[in-house]
């Protein structure tokens, strides 16, 4: 909301002796002081001499470039006139006109200067309303005349024009309606620093008026709400919409960010900006019969006052004449009936319209007009005839209009119920000892009226405020107005609490020891294509979100990879080469999407029945966290004596074993399949529980190369995606610590021949079980093909460690318990030892 | 026996000098275990006096035995410190040769770093738990009860409306993208017993488009206190701890009217801000209030007994005018170089 200075002023008193910009700030910090945050300031930013001056010669002049210019001789109340060029052709000789002076600054900081133009020094220029910032017109000067504006020559145009009066641009909380007014603001002022306030309602005198047809039915209330539970409608008959709007109205709308369009319709503007009580009027000369407010019916339309025709729905509030819906409740006028310079006589409309209908209406025809936004914020619905009276009296002042004893008004306003207010309250939430004074005054300051029995103080809130309706509103009220900076500072104790839950600690640990390990956190969005979730979670169903950003990603993700490629790619397009990126967040569903939520909303306010609650926590769909890690380029960078190591399903399969290490798990690695990932490099990753059952808990592989060449990826791309949530629950058995045997260890190497199809880790486990207690540790350390071998087998070699607890083994004991394993895998593979 | 040597003093004297002139001239380990085995070894012309001396008569023996044994201790000692000196010659010439430019040491493994947003989450987090309080956590897609009914925030709020706030198909099942991660308050409340003192960081969505001050999914820290007694000077209490703990001693918190549904009296937080880029000065900093009594009665709170307040604070936000950032795209398009110069600290 922007408040012009002098229009403030009218209402209370400002300080006097302060100049632009230091009342601005000024109010700005006193409107700030109780809740109104500054935005912004606007003025005209018009300086120097800028005077009334009568044009006393117009001699046009053809230039060679085929425009026509004016050398003009202008009367500026200096012993001689001057002599001024001026391109425009709108004026004659004897035109009061605005002249800029050498010397004066226009907005946008264009500075005037007499310099030499078509042949002749132009010593100023007669200036156009938008060269003052005075509007949007250009298509000729500005004629004071057109303004109404009789002046002295030399006068000072700009004090004339309104160009020294300035605004304030403030922020209003989204419950406080009344202060989208210079009434409300006013009296916020007043409130803030204690100066005199009085109330342009209270000016205006509300003559009776009747006899005009008004039929006022809302037959589908929403939310038990009357669309338009009062109002007025007034007729001003005889104005002349030619008359210009005077300076000091258009100053104050142009400030307040609404332009001028014509005397009666700026006249509805102002009182709207004055009393906050939106305002139509309407040509009563194009509507057909009375008026009737109700809900729009199946297939009505209307065209509006931008010129566009919109198909109603049955929600809507309609104002309708004989010939159908004339307006849009409280949004906007309509075009039929709209007011020009040739209207003569004035329908005046003031309504309370209902906040939640005009909301909805607002909403579905994306139209947010200043009189939407304040039925939203709450009017006060005592307003309507003292708003409509003061359009008439303005009408009947400026537009030499006579007010009309047909009229018509509906409904009352609400009598605002009364709050129940212990006067310890306030104290009792705010921790600031107020007086009871203090408490009543503060509650009367603003309007309320205060009945008191010992504590119990009954408060009826002033009209306009429809925001106050329980007690914490009245206290914050007066936390507000004795200020926010009396409140106290203390540090509550809380109960001692059990610190970060386990999965909390676990998924520190994973971001640690990934970042640790060389990898690089990454925040992607959720948000992914139908062809992303198809490539990479083909299973089950990925939610849908119905308004999408961007309507090419309307799902959400099931898989953290397409987000950590999308990083990768935008890394790569910037010349980073060789990556790391690892994510942990949520996915979203497991399975099907149909018959999450419920159908029901419960009300908000009240405590809902347990099944109720436990009915709405589980309709919430499975979120799980998961890990996800993705690889490229070189693992080892080169360096001096050292060559480059490139990422591959290595460095992904290492992923999840630190991820596994930060989990306190213990993972194996089988070979899997993956939609997304090279068939020949995907590993399935399974965790044991307790009871041994095998739990797959996530993949790790190298993306499929044609999908990484679409993804503009390199060929090889290694990744990793665990589900941490399904890992922590596998996560905190029981763990068996043994003592550490300090005997000699025996080490020797067994190579075994197999089918190339078995798994390493098959023949590992074998040799493992088959070796017994005796084997402490056992690492692949080779895998040969080739010559030597039969075609189809491969030569794996394992390093093994024996040590016994109790004595120190001989190489017989190691040898036999070797043999055992190679045993064993013989039996489950069909090794045999490489000789 | 015949020619076993005679035991003199001077065939002595000469092995020994023999003896001491090759260790002398043993120019490395190998030269000297060679000397060693010639003027020391089983076949040494010393091992050979020393075996003569058995078939010496036994009044001589005794003589022999001195004499000989101290010529070969003599010549062992001068072998040993010459190796011990080769050796340590050797090792300086190895320890020479295996120096290198340690400045062009690449590095083995690259380094990584963590998000600063998650950083920051945890540091703020941690910062609460030292005081007592637990860490809350919610759905980022929840049901619409908890993002805003509960809350207090009426059903034709414009916040909840499809520009706002995302929802899920089909939208008569309720279910959205958290707008706040207010949510967990009202899922503190009802899942915890009393007192209630929670902090929750998470992830947010709201309908923004991407640009230097919006992400449509951004983070936030929220904080709610319910206990009998708590008043608004315990709200200031508690966000000044936390501003000291993030920005110094002198860093303080001003309080300002506002509006939020679910609390009464609301109001903007700043925070003054003692090490700011460009100086010391006032930052908005997020919003808080006492909670209103609605929100208390739809977690099943007796708003008679117990109030309390709560807070919260955008993440994305607070690392902007802590390290100095313009640009919030920098935060979310996952380029490296952005948290690698946070490493693992923020």
């Amino acid at each position: 909301m922007r408040v012009p200075v002098s229009w403030l002023r009218e209402w209370v008193d400002l300080p006097s002796g302060l100049e632009l910009p230091a009342m601005l700030e000024h109010l700005h910090a006193a409107l700030v002081k109780v809740g109104f945050e500054e935005e912004d300031i606007h003025v005209f930013d018009v300086t120097g001499p800028v005077v009334v001056g009568r044009v006393l010669e117009r001699e046009p002049e053809p230039q060679s470039n085929g425009k026509t210019i004016n050398w003009c001789r202008v009367d500026v109340g200096e012993a001689e006139p001057r002599g001024i060029v001026c391109g425009a052709h709108n004026f004659e000789a004897g035109d009061l006109v605005v002249v800029t002076l050498p010397g004066a600054v226009l907005p946008g900081g264009f500075a005037i200067a007499a310099r030499k133009t078509y042949g002749h020094v132009s010593d100023g220029m007669i200036a156009s309303a938008r060269e003052l910032g005075y509007g949007d017109e250009h298509d000729g000067i500005l004629r004071l005349a057109d303004l109404g504006i009789e002046a002295p020559v030399g006068a000072d145009a700009i004090a004339l024009l309104g160009l020294d009066d300035g605004a304030v641009d403030i922020n209003v909380t989204p419950d406080r309606g009344y202060a989208l007014s210079i009434r409300g603001l006013a009296r916020e002022y007043g409130h803030s620093t204690g100066a005199r306030f009085s109330d342009p309602a209270e000016a205006v005198t509300v003559e009776p008026s009747h006899g005009f047809d008004l039929s006022v039915v809302d037959d589908a209330p929403i939310r038990g709400n009357h669309g338009a539970p009062t109002g007025v409608f007034r007729v001003v008959r005889g104005i002349d919409g030619h008359r210009p709007t005077p300076p000091w109205m258009r100053a104050r709308l142009l400030l307040a960010g609404i332009r001028s369009i014509s005397l009666p319709v700026d006249v509805t503007n102002y009182v709207m900006l004055e009393l906050g009580q939106p305002i139509h009027g309407y040509d009563l000369a194009k509507v057909r019969g009375g008026i009737a407010i109700r809900r729009a019916r199946p297939g009505e339309s209307i065209e509006t006052l931008d010129g566009k025709r919109r198909e109603l729905d049955v929600e809507d509030l309609v104002v309708c004449d004989d010939s159908g819906p004339i307006g849009l409740g409280a949004v906007m006028g309509g075009a039929s009936t709209e007011m020009g310079a040739d209207t003569v006589d004035v329908l005046v409309e003031a309504f309370h319209w209902d906040p939640i209908s005009v909301s909805r209406s607002a909403r579905r025809h994306k139209l947010f007009s200043e009189a939407s936004k304040r039925f939203e914020r709450g009017v006060d619905p005592a307003m309507p005839p003292i708003a409509a009276q003061r359009v008439v009296d303005l009408l009947v002042e400026l537009a030499g209009g006579t007010a009309d004893e047909l009229g018509a008004s509906f409904g009352a306003p609400p009598a605002p119920a009364a709050i129940a207010l212990d006067v310890r309250r306030p104290e009792a939430l705010i921790g600031v000892a107020y007086t009871d004074e203090e408490v009543v005054g503060t509650l009367e300051l603003i309007g309320a009226e205060v009945a008191r029995d010992g504590d119990a103080l009954a408060v009826t809130p002033p009209s306009w405020r429809p925001d106050l309706v329980d007690d914490a509103g009245l206290v914050e009220e007066i936390a507000r107005i004795t200020g926010y900076d009396r409140v106290g500072s203390a540090l509550p104790t809380a109960p001692p609490g059990r610190g970060l839950t386990p999965a909390q600690r676990l998924r520190r640990r994973v971001g640690e020891v990934l970042a640790a390990a060389g990898g690089t956190e990454v925040l992607s969005y959720p948000f992914q294509s139908e062809e992303t979730v198809a490539r990479f979670s083909p299973e089950g169903e990925a939610f849908h979100v119905a308004n999408a950003l961007d309507p090419r990603e309307p799902y959400l993700r099931r898989s953290l990879l397409p987000g950590l490629a999308v990083a990768a790619q935008r890394n790569l397009s910037r010349g980073l080469t060789d990556l790391a990126l690892f994510e942990l967040g949520r996915v979203f569903g497991e399975g099907e999407t149909a018959g999450w939520g419920t159908e029901e909303l419960p009300p908000l306010g009240v405590t809902l029945p347990d099944a109720t609650v436990a009915g709405l926590l589980a309709s919430v769909p499975p979120q799980p966290w998961h890990v996800g890690a993705l690889l490229l380029g070189d693992a080892v960078a080169a360096g001096p004596g050292r060559a480059a190591e490139p990422a591959g399903l290595a460095d992904a399969l290492d992923v999840v074993r630190q991820v596994a290490l930060a989990a306190g798990v213990a993972v194996e690695v089988r070979a899997g399949s993956h939609p997304a990932l090279h068939p020949g490099r995907t590993a399935e990753i399974v965790v044991r529980d307790a009871s041994g059952a095998e739990h797959a808990v996530g993949v790790a592989g190298e993306l499929m190369p044609a999908l990484a060449e679409e993804l503009d990826l390199p060929r090889v791309v290694a990744v990793a995606e665990l589900d941490l949530d399904a890992v922590m629950g596998l996560a905190g058995g029981e763990r068996v610590i043994r003592p550490i045997g300090a005997l000699p260890a025996a080490t020797q190497d067994l190579s075994l021949v197999v089918p190339a199809e078995v798994p390493a880790a098959e023949v590992l486990a074998a040799v493992v079980e088959g070796a017994g207690e005796l084997l402490e540790h056992a690492a692949l350390v080779d895998d040969y093909r080739g010559a030597g071998l039969p075609e189809g087998r491969k030569s794996l070699t394992f390093a093994l460690r024996f040590r016994a607890e109790d004595r120190t083994l001989t190489a017989a004991e190691a040898t036999e318990a070797k043999l055992a394993g190679a045993a064993r895998a013989g039996e489950r593979v069909g090794a045999t030892i490489r000789e | 026996m015949s020619d076993a040597p005679r035991i003199t003093e001077s065939a002595v004297a000469e092995a020994v000098d023999a003896a001491l002139a090759a260790v002398a001239s043993a120019a490395d380990s190998a030269a000297l275990k060679a000397a060693r085995s010639a003027h020391a070894g089983e076949a040494s012309p010393l091992a050979q006096l020393n075996a003569a001396i058995r078939d010496l008569p036994g009044s001589e023996k005794a003589a022999a035995g001195k004499l000989v044994g101290q010529a070969r201790a003599r010549v062992a000692e001068a072998f040993t410190a010459r190796q011990e000196q080769l050796a340590a010659e050797e090792e300086q010439a190895r320890l020479a040769a295996e120096a290198v430019d340690v400045t062009a040491i690449a590095p083995r493994r690259r380094l990584g770093a963590r998000h600063p947003l998650t950083m920051l989450m945890e540091e703020m987090a941690d910062i609460f738990v030292g005081m007592g309080w637990e860490v809350g956590e919610g759905p980022e897609v929840d049901h619409e009860w908890f993002i805003f009914d509960a809350l207090n925030t009426d059903p034709d709020h414009p916040a909840r409306s499809e520009q706002d706030t995302l929802y899920l198909s089909p939208t008569q099942r309720h279910l959205a993208l958290r707008s706040h991660t207010s949510t967990v308050q009202i899922r503190s409340l009802l899942s915890r017993p009393l007192p209630v003192y929670v902090v929750a960081p998470g992830k947010v969505f709201r309908r923004d488009e991407l640009d230097a001050t919006h992400t449509p999914v951004f983070h936030q820290i929220e904080g709610i206190a319910i206990d009998r007694g708590l008043t608004m000077a315990h709200l200031r209490g508690t966000l000044e701890h936390l501003a000291r703990a993030m920005f110094g001693p002198e860093a303080r918190i001003r309080l300002r009217p506002n509006f939020f549904p679910f609390t009464e009296p609301s109001a903007e937080m700043d925070v003054w801000h003692p090490t700011a880029k460009g100086g010391p000065r006032w930052i908005e900093w997020g919003g808080c209030g006492m909670v209103d009594p609605n929100v208390l009665r739809s977690a099943g709170v007796d708003p008679a007994e117990y109030q309390g307040f709560a807070f919260g604070m955008g993440i994305e936000r607070t690392l902007q005018f802590r390290n100095g950032l313009s640009d919030m795209r920098d935060m979310v398009e996952g380029d490296v170089r952005f948290s690698q110069q946070f490493g693992m600290v923020v």
